[in-house]
């Protein structure tokens, strides 16, 4: 999984080493997806690997349009949605009319559903890229998500649509009434999900669809027509969307209106670019932060949508390849033995960073808790929301931080450009 | 794409091309007809129209009138790829390469169409044998096997040319159209994209603007001179030499 | 009916002159920056709240004068320190900059005034009616609202036609490969045009504020209207961003305000045929229909023209 999309020049199965490394990564990845929950058996850590497994298939199909073909959509959650409607429907035929489909078998309904709106649709929008893309998907997920509420015989109007997925037909002796099975079949969706998804860009079509994202001009005069690229990766993007949708309706036993919304579009565009882009791996990373921090900041404090708001304003400003962006930038030096020369810089960086990081959350957390008077506990130090002695705190920290950190900033950029010029001199670029 | 071709007549054949921005025009009565296995070069002044000559044969802009053959084929109108696929190909003047993409990658998508793969999704496209030798062979024609990992975009400028080159021979095009290769190259770089471009052009039609005369005389088996959209004289080399109305007006221009 | 249609025309050139507010500002950003500006509809939506705020604090004449100047100095600052230094990653790094920007702001404003609508008044000086047609009475705050879009929808037009910035938006908007050759100052000029269209949002939404609901949703539910409006306009367009506005205005203002449905005009259904999608359509009145007019309109001018009404550009 840690081979780039973009720069899998060397086969993986031309050495045998390589083979071995591509193989055990996965193999690894499989391993830990069985593992996990019997070190974490608690019912919240079953819960949260379910969501994140999700959030993975979700973030990976997100991906097949931004990082692989270059599309930005703001609408991606209407395949998701629409993914999940189709499994509750059919969950819910399967009960009424005895049907021997067993509930393992409805994640792909959920991806037919998500497959079969793109089929439809996706012809018009992908006729133009870029930012009318973009805005069309915008638009697109505001009608189906409006639609939804009118449709009420298909999408249940506020409520939603509720299933049973225990009274599905049983496979192997498994109900799946436990968080545990139902665990189980969304890692095993999302093993099989990630091995087609990986596969996929390592077809022609996901060759081209990388053509297509750098220059969909160059691509018309070798011979394809962009416009079929964008629609088969719009279509693939949407399969599996829905079957991401799917495992949510599975697990929720729901689906509702909100699956197909602006805020699940906009999760998902979230998880996918601060994860990273440029690397297959980058959502998976995203997702498993995104959903993980949205579990645990939500407890924590009432403004957490505006940290995520924060993160990812930081990610597209400073790192636009996103966390496995920054990690594949220490690549070359690794392999070129020059990392260790930016390490003490990075050491230098931690406290002004995380003092400046320290100011601007007890800022926020002073402005939303200034009208409740709710203490501020940070690292364990509590600060009143309303008494100046906070402010200032507030104020020293995020302009002092801001002052001292961006000099360690500048002394890592110095540090790495060193070490980069080293590593292309021995012939390490990527 | 077969090799066999001098039965089709001209391999282009630009009949009566007019092409108009709003009232201006750029192109005027342009008559263009390059044989089969010619190497033909357009010249003429800046702002002559040369770029725009390209693009209204290679689909990229469609003429207001007139119409451009292929093989005797009409392709005026038709979408650049369906033109590319009838066998033209063309490359830039501004080096226009997929950057994000290694090398390899870059000249392997530009044969997956004519090795016959298009849009497959049910491929592994590293165990397509054929797409990998015939990769391997453009990569080893253009002098850059040693660079193939390498992101298109980070490569020399001279080095982004042949790739440029290479990506426009790759689909195995019969016709083939280069637009200033050598432009912005130093001398010794020059001579070396001369020589391979003679020989990968080898056998095919090429038709190719540029600016470098030794580049021109020495190549160009036929040349074109096109002044203000319009082409004054066409002919060989010496007769281009010889031409008084070339002299007055291309050398004419030169000398400001 | 007459009545309906008289009222309804006016409420729908009010928003669509609301529309152009905004719209016309992101058509010149997108032109000439090639950033299509998705916090625009929060700089809309900052305009109401400053203006609820200054309103309460030194009254609504001098907040309609600061709370745009506010605004326009808060999209200079993102256009200074935002987008300049994101340029460098492309089009797309920008326009998900301005998208994480729309979600930043959005919180900010629910943490600091709520998520429940606030109690925006239309100022004492114009809170009677102007006039009666039929029996309704016509506040008198509309037609200062539509007098407002209609003086800066003039102000604009001299500018554009008789100013030298104003030649320059215009040379970009039909030339906009030209925008680099402006000369070293071409960051002040971006800069300028950021905060000029960053302040008529803010002065859409100080004015708009009052008349409908000012509450922290405000901007994600009126965006995607507003890029509706100028991607069917085509986008780059001004003309056509006009034209759109006033479109998407009336249709829905006239959408809202029709109760009819499939079942009042040709009679109910079979009731034995129970629920289903048809019935649905069947049952729902116009006005339930009228929040998905504008993207109806959007698919139906993307098969029909797909580079909207006026536009002349691929992308």
């Amino acid at each position: 999984m840690t081979t780039a999309t973009t720069s899998t020049s060397k086969v993986a199965a031309d050495t045998s080493g390589g083979s071995l490394r591509f193989y055990g990564v996965w193999l690894l990845g499989i391993a830990a997806l069985i593992v996990l929950p019997m070190i974490f058996s608690s019912g919240g850590s079953l819960t949260s690997f379910s969501l994140i497994g999700i959030a993975i298939v979700f973030a990976l199909s997100y991906n097949i349009l931004l990082g692989q073909t270059g599309l930005l959509s703001f609408g991606h959650a209407v395949h998701y949605g629409l993914g999940g409607f189709a499994a509750c429907h059919m969950m819910n035929a399967v009960v009424s009319h005895g049907w021997p489909i067993p509930l393992p078998f409805i994640p792909l309904f959920g991806g037919l559903g998500g497959l079969i709106f793109a089929v439809i649709i996706g012809w018009v929008m992908t006729k133009r890229a870029g930012t009318v893309f973009a805005m069309i998907s915008l638009g697109i997920g505001e009608l189906v998500a409006s639609s939804s509420l009118i449709l009420r015989s298909v999408f249940g109007g506020e409520s939603g649509i509720t299933t049973d997925r225990t009274a599905l037909p049983k496979m192997l002796g498994w109900s799946f009434g436990s968080q545990l099975q139902v665990y189980y079949l969304i890692a095993f969706w999302l093993v099989l999900s990630t091995i087609a998804m990986y596969a996929l860009t390592r077809t022609p079509l996901g060759r081209i669809s990388n053509a297509v994202r750098d220059n969909p001009e160059r691509v018309q005069f070798i011979g394809y027509d962009p416009h079929v690229v964008r629609y088969l990766a719009f279509c693939f993007a949407g399969f599996f969307a829905g079957v991401a949708g799917g495992l949510a309706a599975i697990n929720f036993e729901i689906a509702n209106s909100a699956y197909l919304g602006a805020i699940q579009s906009g999760f998902v565009l979230f998880s996918t670019f601060i994860g990273g882009t440029a690397y297959f791996f980058g959502p998976i990373l995203g997702a498993i932060m995104v959903t993980y921090l949205q579990l645990g900041l939500a407890n924590l404090t009432s403004a957490w949508q505006l940290y995520f708001g924060i993160i990812f304003i930081g990610i597209v400003m400073f790192s636009p390849g996103g966390i496995a962006g920054l990690l594949m930038m220490h690549r070359p030096l690794v392999r070129a033995g020059t990392l260790w020369t930016v390490i003490p810089s990075y050491l230098v960086a931690v406290v002004p960073t995380l003092a400046f990081a320290c100011g601007v959350i007890l800022t926020i957390e002073t402005v939303a808790r200034y009208s409740t008077g709710e203490a501020i506990n940070l690292f364990g130090i509590g600060f009143k929301p309303t008494s100046p002695i906070t402010w200032i705190a507030a104020a020293v920290l995020v302009v002092g931080g801001a002052f001292i950190a961006r000099l360690s900033w500048r002394q890592i950029a110095e540090a790495w450009d060193r070490a980069a010029t080293i590593a292309r001199d021995r012939g390490y670029v990527a | 794409m077969s090799g066999a071709v001098s039965d089709k007549g001209a391999a282009i054949e630009v009949r009566a091309v007019e092409k108009r921005f709003g009232n201006v025009g750029i192109i005027r009565d342009l008559n263009l007809s390059v044989a089969q296995g010619e190497r033909h070069a357009i010249i003429g002044p800046n702002g002559a129209g040369k770029s725009t000559t390209f693009n209204l044969i290679s689909g990229h802009i469609k003429p207001t009138s007139g119409e451009v053959r292929l093989n005797g084929d009409v392709i005026s109108g038709l979408r650049p790829f369906e033109i590319n696929r009838r066998g033209l190909s063309r490359s830039f003047q501004v080096t226009n390469v997929f950057a994000r993409m290694t090398v390899w990658e870059n000249v392997r998508c530009a044969v997956l169409w004519a090795t016959g793969h298009r849009y497959a999704f049910w491929k592994n496209v590293d165990s397509l044998p054929e797409v990998r030798e015939r990769t391997a062979q453009i990569l080893d024609d253009i002098h850059l096997t040693h660079r193939r990992d390498v992101p298109a975009g980070l490569l020399t400028y001279a080095e982004q040319r042949e790739l440029e080159i290479g990506i426009t021979i790759a689909g195995g095009a019969t016709v083939v159209m280069l637009d200033e290769p050598t432009a912005g190259m130093s001398h010794a770089e020059t001579d070396r994209a001369v020589s391979l471009i003679r020989r990968l052009t080898e056998g095919k039609t090429l038709v190719i603007v540029e600016h470098d005369m030794s580049v021109v005389f020495g190549l160009a088996d036929r040349i074109s001179v096109l002044v203000y959209g319009h082409i004054i004289a066409s002919g060989t080399p010496e007769e281009i030499r010889r031409d008084p109305k070339v002299k007055e007006a291309y050398l004419g221009e030169e000398a400001h | 009916m007459l009545e309906l249609v008289v009222i309804s025309t006016l409420n729908g050139v009010l928003f669509g002159m609301l529309l152009f507010l905004l719209s016309s500002g992101l058509t010149v950003i997108f032109s000439m920056m090639g950033v299509l500006n998705f916090a625009h509809a929060s700089f809309y939506m900052l305009g109401a709240f400053f203006g609820f705020q200054l309103t309460k604090w030194i009254g609504f004449w001098p907040a309609l004068v600061l709370a745009p100047l506010l605004v326009g100095a808060i999209g200079m600052a993102v256009e200074r320190y935002g987008l300049r230094n994101t340029h460098k990653h492309g089009h797309v790094a920008e326009l998900l900059l301005t998208f994480g920007l729309a979600f930043a702001i959005e919180e900010i404003v629910s943490m600091i005034w709520g998520k429940s609508p606030l109690d925006y008044r239309v100022p004492a000086l114009l809170d009677f009616p102007a006039f009666t047609i039929f029996s309704t009475n016509y506040p008198a705050y509309k037609i200062f609202m539509l007098a407002v879009s209609v003086i800066i929808f003039v102000a604009l037009l001299i500018v554009l036609k008789r100013t030298r910035v104003g030649l320059i938006v215009q040379a970009a908007l039909t030339h906009p490969h030209m925008v680099g050759h402006l000369g070293h100052n071409v960051g002040r000029v971006f800069m300028a045009v950021f905060g000029v269209g960053s302040a008529l949002a803010g002065l859409a939404g100080v004015i708009a504020g009052p008349a409908l609901v000012t509450q922290s949703d405000m901007a994600a539910s009126l965006g995607p209207i507003l890029f509706v409006v100028i991607v069917f306009g085509g986008l780059g367009s001004l003309p056509g961003a006009f034209i759109a506005s006033l479109v998407i205005g009336l249709v829905q203002t006239f959408a809202v305000a029709l109760d009819g449905s499939l079942a009042s005009a040709l009679g109910p259904l079979d009731p034995s045929a129970g629920p289903s999608v048809l019935t649905d359509i069947w049952n729902v009145t116009i006005a339930q229909v009228a929040p998905i007019v504008p993207y109806v309109l959007l698919v139906i001018i993307l098969i029909v023209r797909p580079m909207g009404l006026m536009g002349t550009r691929e992308s």
